[in-house]
């Protein structure tokens, strides 16, 4: 690891080793620390059934039941740590890979296969879960965080000392769509608007294949001083320093003090997407690196140094991880065709005359067919 | 009974159309389990292990190590249900496969399987139909789905039997009635201000948008006051009209403020039921207040003329009558009777006929009203009269005697129920004190609606505005 540069472990929040061994942050450590041996096992559990469901979405996407799929095989920590210090009144802008965050706000995991399956653009109510729909375009959503975050602090809810009202925004991306011009208009922005919003990078080191050192020279999280935005490196494998930037920037977006900046410092330990082959541009020593930090090892790890990880709690999450993965399964499998019509809803609120036009041509189209019936 | 489960080579990328068995990692008679290995292939992207889908025995590999399947095609054969006793006819069901893959730009890889892709809209990539459903012994259609940097085979794609040719392309739908017209909010502002309907404007900018310069030509044109003179009789007389009749006559089309005024006018003539009263009066004394008013310092920057007089005359007789200055309400059966006088002044304008109205009239002093009528005057000529000034009239003078006219019988401006028509002022002998005299003598006309104001309320408002113009000192003991 280089001493300077964006894959350096400068200036890096760290409150978890590797080996699992708690040290403190001077700055951060405060943050995290309420948390008791009942929460960190509700994280592990969290991480262990999301990385049990991002391996039977892979499958089944290798056995063709599904379109594509995007692992998040390795970020668990970062989602789930952050994921635990949203309270209700937040609201979740994801990207596409947020399957851990989307966990810890209710969404039903296997709902989200309905994307990847080609049958619905989205599977859950964003407003039930204050978690927002997928954005496919890389980093698109920044601004629509962006203006949601500035209308909540003009519908007073920010800053009212309120703690159920308070709330703040987190807009979830990836070290790549720092490149791309709507997240750096949406920091402008941001930091000017002073919105109540946390923009959490994790940096898994790749915009597909092409890593970090071609997008920046110097640390993501530094992109944050131009703009006037306070920012935070942290070690996105370690779930509690994770949760604990995650607070603190919070909690600070929720009393009105404006933007912060989270890099979380991670590894896609799998494939980009199930399109995509990793091994076609990293190394086997990188890969075995990063999966010596594994971050449910590591948590693991602590649990097991603190004698926190009874054998019965292991298995017994071990078991839900597993009949999660088979409900999921059967889930993806039973599910039908959506009926045609359905592509054309959701385009606008009201109805709109070309959709509609399109609508009746394609029924028109569709019963034209000699097999019409057995497809309807 | 056993019961046999067909594996299709899935599309492992976004898109292929097949790969290449690398390595079978479970030989024929294998009991194997959900997502152990089952093979390796080789797309056009990667090596690709793929998990086995289901628990049961291998029962067929379909192809050989370094054979290309097609994507859709049979790879392996499974029972699922070993432990039953064999039958011949056992049914061979097929593992249902993903409709398609979410963002591929055309339907990707649709196997040929029960639930078949739903086809992306077919006009714009009439090839990539998905292929009709197939048994599984059959040979796929090859999928028409195109990855960016792989191109389509030629002659890969199949269609599906029509049974009906006759559809309409997709095309078509650009023809759609009802598509909004496009314009910017400040354009359509414009629009709205100038009585100008968008739908009727003919598009100049990028996209079909209405752009400014477009509404304030339509707006120029539908005022039809824009004379052209043009040196043959063929060409169109008006600007916005087009000749007809081998150019003896030019055809304007209604819209805007003229077509405006005229849905008013009928709507007005043909619901209230219109009754005019006629007065001709002396205003000799008017005329005397006039000058006197014109000469006084505190009037100077003021232009001062008959019409404030009668203005003030027809505010002092709705102030004795105030049931005149009312609304009928069709739709609710009501009068409406109003505590302020918004008083209408018809204007002739360069977009039209106009009536603005000075708001609360009633509680102006003369130098005041005076200014007010100035200033509506002006903005009319201007052809600047705002939306505002021209709603929530309730009584309206039409000045018609500038044009030389003795008096008319005015049509109400909708929604009041009284309008004074004004004429001109002459010079003509009148019976004064006793004699035959020069007086200044004018004539008066007030239209009102009959359903709510009756013969004698109407007479009395007239005879009330006379009593004022022939005698102003009258404003002293009514005011």
């Amino acid at each position: 690891m280089e001493a300077h540069g964006p894959l350096s472990d400068e200036g890096l929040v760290q409150m978890l080793t590797p080996a699992g061994e708690r040290v403190e942050d001077e700055r951060f450590s405060s943050f995290a620390a309420h948390l008791d041996a009942d929460d960190l096992r509700a994280m592990w559990r969290d991480m262990v059934l999301v990385r049990a469901f991002d391996t039977e979405a892979t499958s089944l996407q290798r056995q063709g039941q599904l379109g594509l799929w995007v692992p998040c095989l390795g970020q668990e920590a970062a989602q789930i740590g952050s994921g635990h210090a949203l309270r209700p009144s937040d609201y979740v802008f994801p990207s596409y890979r947020e399957h851990g965050v989307a966990f810890t706000r209710g969404v039903d995991l296997p709902e989200i296969l309905r994307l990847f399956r080609g049958l619905q653009h989205g599977a859950w109510d964003p407003a039930a879960h204050g978690f927002h729909l997928y954005t496919l375009v890389i980093g698109a959503h920044s601004l629509h965080a962006t203006g949601y975050a500035m209308a909540m602090d003009r519908d007073g809810l920010v800053a009212t000392g309120d703690a159920d009202r308070d709330g703040a925004v987190i807009c979830y991306f990836g070290d790549g769509a720092t490149s791309q011009g709507d997240v750096n208009e949406s920091f402008t922005f941001a930091s000017v608007n002073r919105a109540p919003i946390v923009f959490f990078v994790q940096n898994n080191q790749f915009a597909i294949s092409e890593p970090t050192t071609c997008q920046s020279t110097v640390p993501i999280a530094q992109r944050g001083d131009g703009f006037g935005i306070p920012s935070v490196r942290v070690d996105g494998n370690d779930v509690i320093a994770s949760y604990a930037v995650s607070q603190w920037a919070l909690r600070r977006a929720r009393a009105g003090e404006g933007p912060v900046l989270v890099e979380a410092f991670t590894y896609r330990m799998g494939a980009h997407t199930t399109s995509d082959d990793p091994t076609r541009y990293r190394t086997k020593a990188d890969e075995q690196y990063w999966a010596e930090r594994d971050p449910i090892a590591r948590l693991e790890a602590h649990l097991v140094s603190l004698g926190e990880l009874s054998d019965d709690f292991a298995d017994g999450v071990r078991a839900e991880a597993k009949e999660l993965g088979r409900r999921t399964r059967e889930t993806v499998r039973s599910w039908g065709k959506p009926p045609l019509a359905e592509m054309f809803q959701h385009v606008y609120a009201e109805p709109h005359a070309t959709v509609e036009a399109e609508r009746a041509w394609f029924e028109r189209y569709e019963a034209s067919f000699a097999d019409a019936e057995a497809r309807a | 009974m056993p019961t046999f489960e067909t594996f299709p080579m899935p599309d492992a990328g976004e898109g292929l159309t097949e790969a290449d068995v690398v390595t079978w990692h479970v030989a024929v008679g294998d009991t194997v389990e959900v997502n152990q290995p089952l093979v390796e292939i080789e797309t056009a992207k990667s090596l690709v292990e793929l998990p086995c889908p289901v628990d049961g025995v291998v029962s067929e590999l379909l192809a050989a190590e370094g054979d290309t399947v097609e994507v859709g095609a049979p790879l392996a054969v499974f029972d699922v249900d070993p432990g039953g006793s064999p039958a011949d006819d056992a049914p061979v069901a097929e593992v249902p496969a993903a409709p398609a893959a979410p963002v591929a730009p055309a339907p990707a890889a649709a196997a040929p399987t029960p639930a078949p892709a739903p086809a992306a809209p077919p006009a714009k990539a009439p090839a990539a139909s998905s292929p009709a459903p197939a048994p599984a012994s059959s040979t796929p259609e090859e999928s028409g789905a195109v990855l960016v940097g792989y191109g389509v085979k030629a002659g890969s794609a199949a269609r599906r039997p029509r049974r009906d040719e006759r559809v309409d392309p997709i095309g078509g739908i650009e023809d759609v009635q009802d598509y909004p017209v496009l314009a910017k909010p400040p354009v359509r502002k414009l629009a709205r201000d100038l009585g100008v309907d968008l739908t009727t404007v003919t598009p100049s900018g990028p996209g079909g948008l209405v752009t400014r310069e477009d509404v304030e030509q339509a707006a120029k044109l539908a005022s039809g006051r824009v004379l052209a003179t043009y040196p043959g009789d063929d060409q169109p007389w008006l600007a916005s009209g087009y000749s007809t009749d081998g150019g003896r006559s030019t055809r304007v089309p209604v819209k805007s403020v003229r077509k405006r005024t005229a849905e008013a006018m009928v709507s007005s003539a043909f619901t209230a039921p219109h009754v005019t009263v006629f007065r001709t009066v002396d205003v000799t004394e008017t005329m005397n207040l006039v000058a006197r008013l014109k000469a006084d310092r505190e009037f100077a920057d003021v232009r001062v003329t008959p019409l404030l007089v009668v203005a003030k005359a027809l505010l002092l007789a709705v102030r004795r009558h105030p049931e005149i200055n009312a609304s009928w309400h069709d739709e609710r059966q009501e009068i409406v009777y109003k505590h302020y006088v918004n008083l209408g002044i018809a204007a002739s304008t360069p977009r039209g006929l106009l009536v603005p109205n000075i708001k609360d009239a009633h509680r102006l002093p003369m130098k005041e009203l005076a200014l007010e009528l100035q200033e509506l005057t002006a903005q009319a000529r201007a052809g600047r009269t705002t939306p505002g000034a021209l709603a929530d009239g309730t009584i309206t003078i039409t000045n018609v005697g500038p044009l030389g006219i003795d008096t008319g019988t005015p049509i109400l401006n909708p929604g009041e129920s009284a309008i004074l028509a004004f004429g001109s002022i002459r010079e003509q002998p009148w019976v004064h004190e006793g004699e035959i005299q020069v007086r200044w003598v004018t004539q008066l006309a007030l239209s009102f609606d009959h359903r709510l104001v009756d013969g004698e309320l109407g007479a009395r408002v007239l005879a009330d505005v006379a009593r004022v113009m022939n005698e102003p000192g009258l404003g002293l003991v009514w005011g």
